[in-house]
């Protein structure tokens, strides 16, 4: 009963959020509501007993990559009329698109591929279940090998990502930090020694 | 009063109300006794830190204010002065700010800073919600406290404030990855991800603890967690000298108070959580013979007060920092995170794996 209620209440300020990010003019704005509907769904996965996806959910998304959403959306200063110029001229092709994708999503994940009578209802897990552990035991054995496919073409990806931003010549006046720490007294400081001098 | 026992006791004051109702209330009350005594703790911390740094610089610090009148205690009223005037002090929200966010943000910075205590264990039993993913619970909250300082800027319509925001998000960013990289290998050493349990596995005496086979990620631990703060030297993101205030330039009255309310909560937090997992958390150093000795046994023993002492210690540190070092220059910052601390993290990862597969004594013998 409370569990159905938290289910309703995180569904729809997801769904609230996620219609928002989607309509709101300030793409701040937009960003920030997205962080919210990472929240809730979030919280969806917790009531599903997948405490590791609901953390790494908010630590990845909302801690690093929404962080770097909002740094980039920040600095730009986007016109929104500009944008919005020509919806009328596009609504109907696309609206036509829109209901051909919901009918395909209705084919694929349709009512009638759920339900108690399709998927029985899973028991709850015991107390000393530990989430973490039991995925961490299966992505190093059961799928070892599509794991470490999986991180040798982020490594690419890293690695991509670093080359397509480096300049070979570097351009700043930057100091050397080895330079820097290396420097002796005698390097900058000059004592000088000389007779005290009179005024005549 | 052991805390099993204390709770029986509330079962029989509070027999009237329904269970769930009694749950709900338990927990407030839980929740109540560490965030009451935190502020006031957070309150102190304002008056410690002058008193502290004053004293390294040869001055008095705050001593005027006087606590009930008694001349010797010259300083303690200076908090409670403090409060009372940010209180009664006007908001003012800046022409073109952004007035809900403007107002919500100090809000944003101060929660996560307090939710983060739920998975803290103050003793053996002592913990509000003992959850077995209670690592990544902190490492996911503290990484969150950045939005209220993000948000600020962004929301205060200030070039200045924007400015701060920006700094603190990006060196926030690039300090969390080597404080993950540092706390994986706690949960390596450790086998585990609850914090009780982390606790439990440095069992011994002070030469077991953390600390000593983790030393270059306690210490990476450490300073990023001054970073993560925004502590001198490396508070670039309120840079005096440069951006006036940076991300709270705007802001005056309790605004402002929450923001410093969240700094020094977080200063505490991370504290807490370096004893925690680098220093053995409640335990004693003393050994535990000495905890049966007749009258002075429990203080000699494990217990919260241990605990308490290892977070002032390293408070003192923060303080100490402050008073000491020069700030850092922005491209200092980046490179000690990216170039330094993250290299150093991944190599020690590999040496903590190395000594817990070879079970070397006296820390992965047991395991």
């Amino acid at each position: 009963m409370v569990q159905q209620l938290v289910f309703y209440a995180f569904a729809a300020g997801l769904i609230f959020a996620a219609s928002m990010v989607i309509t709101v003019r300030n793409p701040v704005h937009a960003a920030l509501f997205l962080v919210v509907a990472f929240f809730a769904s979030a919280g969806l996965w917790l009531l599903l007993e997948a405490e590791f996806l609901a953390i790494a959910l908010v630590l990845v998304y909302v801690g690093a990559v929404m962080v770097l959403f909002l740094f980039v959306v920040m600095m730009l200063d986007i016109n929104i009329a500009v944008l919005r110029e020509g919806f009328a001229r596009y609504l109907p092709i696309a609206s036509g698109v829109a209901v051909l994708m919901l009918a395909a999503i209705g084919y694929v994940v349709g009512h009638q591929h759920f339900g108690l009578n399709r998927i029985s209802q899973p028991e709850a897990a015991a107390a000393s279940y530990n989430n973490t552990a039991v995925l961490g035991r299966v992505l190093y054995t059961q799928y070892v090998l599509p794991f470490e496919v999986a991180s040798v073409i982020l490594l690419v990806a890293i690695i991509a990502a670093i080359a397509l931003t480096l300049r070979t010549t570097r351009q700043t006046r930057a100091p050397h930090p080895g330079h820097q720490v290396q420097v002796m007294r005698g390097d900058r400081v000059r004592l000088v020694k000389m007779a005290a001098e009179k005024p005549e | 009063m052991h805390p099993s026992a204390a709770t029986e006791l509330l079962h029989h004051i509070l027999d009237f109300l329904p269970s769930p109702v009694f749950a709900v209330t338990l927990i407030l009350l839980k929740i109540g006794l560490i965030v009451l005594p935190l502020m006031g703790a957070v309150a102190y911390l304002t008056l410690v830190e002058r008193k502290v740094i004053g004293y390294m610089q040869v001055r008095l610090g705050p001593n005027r204010v006087t606590f009930f009148g008694i001349k010797i205690l010259g300083g303690f009223g200076q908090p409670i002065a403090d409060a009372l005037k940010l209180l009664t002090k006007e908001i003012i929200v800046p022409t073109g700010a952004s007035t809900f966010l403007f107002l919500v943000a100090p809000i944003v910075a101060l929660v996560p800073a307090l939710a983060a205590w739920a998975v803290v264990p103050f003793g053996g039993e002592l913990v509000l919600s003992n959850i077995n993913a209670g690592l990544l619970y902190v490492l996911a909250l503290t990484s969150l406290g950045v939005y209220g300082i993000i948000i600020a800027g962004w929301a205060s319509n200030s070039k200045y404030a924007f400015l701060g925001a920006m700094r603190s998000a990006a060196q926030i960013v690039s300090y969390e990855i080597a404080m993950g990289f540092a706390l994986v290998g706690v949960l390596i050493a450790s086998h585990s991800l609850n914090l009780g349990q982390i606790v439990e596995a440095q069992r011994g005496n002070v030469f077991t603890w953390f600390w000593l086979p983790l030393f270059p990620l306690f210490l990476i631990y450490f300073i990023s967690g001054v970073a993560e703060t925004n502590r001198a030297p490396f508070d670039v993101s309120e840079g005096e000298s440069e951006i006036v205030a940076g991300f709270h330039v705007e802001y005056a009255g309790m605004g402002f108070a929450l923001f410093f309310l969240a700094e020094y909560a977080n200063m505490i937090l991370i504290s807490a959580l370096t004893s925690v997992m680098f220093f053995g958390g409640w335990m004693s150093p003393l050994p535990a013979s000495l905890a049966i000795t007749p009258v002075i046994g429990t203080l000699l023993g494990d217990g919260i007060h241990w605990f308490v002492f290892k977070i002032f210690f390293f408070l003192f540190c923060f303080l100490w920092f402050r008073a000491t070092f020069p700030r850092y220059r922005y491209d200092q910052i980046m490179r000690l995170g990216w170039k330094v601390f993250l290299p150093i993290t991944i190599v020690w990862l590999v040496v903590v794996a190395t000594l817990v597969i070879l079970h070397v004594p006296p820390w992965f013998d047991a395991t």
